[in-house]
């Protein structure tokens, strides 16, 4: 069992250092690295209504992203009272 | 504990924490912060007043039950406010694309749904604070 788990974190290491090896050098033009961005930057305010960017992001543009991790939050709690609470039952 | 001093400045100090945290939630969409900051400084002024008052003041004030509840309550409102969109014809969570008014930007209130979220999400980061905190401190003064 313990050779699976050694060899599946291998593959997944391995796996992990090509995609790095696959990225573009840092800081040379690429333009998806911009449009995103662009689109944030220009037309953020008027979007959204909000002038905080980081805002703007987290809670409109991704906001599926912190719903998901508000759930985790709740996660947390229920996690910790299935472990700490099991006894008193 | 019977630390005078300690409770004098802490009950003197909470209230200036705690409306810290209610701009740092309301102003989310205008400054740094949001909610996620903002119900941590809630949160941790609850804490701050269970650590100097002791676990069963505390429990007076918030009790364990409402804790839970407001905590799952702001997952809920988080999703519940999501479906606005749905109903309206657009997408899930989406916020002027559903003809939410924005309104001015700049102004407290403003930002359409932002707003709506980031308070959610502020109560709900803070009383998830507490109820860990809380949990984890009544697991400890049990044995």
């Amino acid at each position: 069992m313990k050779v699976v788990a050694y060899l599946l974190l291998v593959v997944v290491l391995s796996t992990l250092v090509l995609a790095v090896g696959e990225m573009p050098t840092y800081g040379c033009f690429n333009p998806t690295h911009n449009y995103v961005y662009d689109r944030y930057v220009r037309h953020g305010v008027e979007e959204t209504g909000a002038l905080n960017v980081v805002a703007q992001i987290i809670v409109d543009y991704r906001a599926y992203d912190t719903l998901i991790e508000t759930t985790v939050l709740f996660a947390a709690i229920v996690s910790v009272m299935l472990t700490l609470k099991s006894g008193s039952h | 504990m019977h630390d005078f001093i300690l409770k004098e400045v802490v009950s003197h100090l909470i209230p200036f924490i705690q409306i810290y945290g209610i701009y740092v939630i309301m102003h989310g969409h205008l400054s740094p912060g949001g909610g996620f900051s903002g119900g941590m400084v809630l949160g941790l002024s609850m804490v701050l007043f269970v650590l100097v008052f002791g676990l069963r003041e505390g429990l007076k004030k918030i009790s364990h039950n409402t804790s839970t509840v407001v905590e799952s309550l702001g997952t809920a409102w988080y999703a519940t406010v999501g479906l606005v969109g749905v109903l309206r014809g657009a997408s899930f969570l989406v916020n002027k694309a559903a003809g939410i008014p924005t309104g001015q930007p700049g102004e407290l209130l403003s930002s359409g749904l932002i707003l709506v979220i980031t308070v959610g999400v502020g109560v709900k980061v803070g009383s998830t604070i507490l109820t860990l905190f809380v949990e984890l401190i009544e697991e400890g003064s049990e044995e």
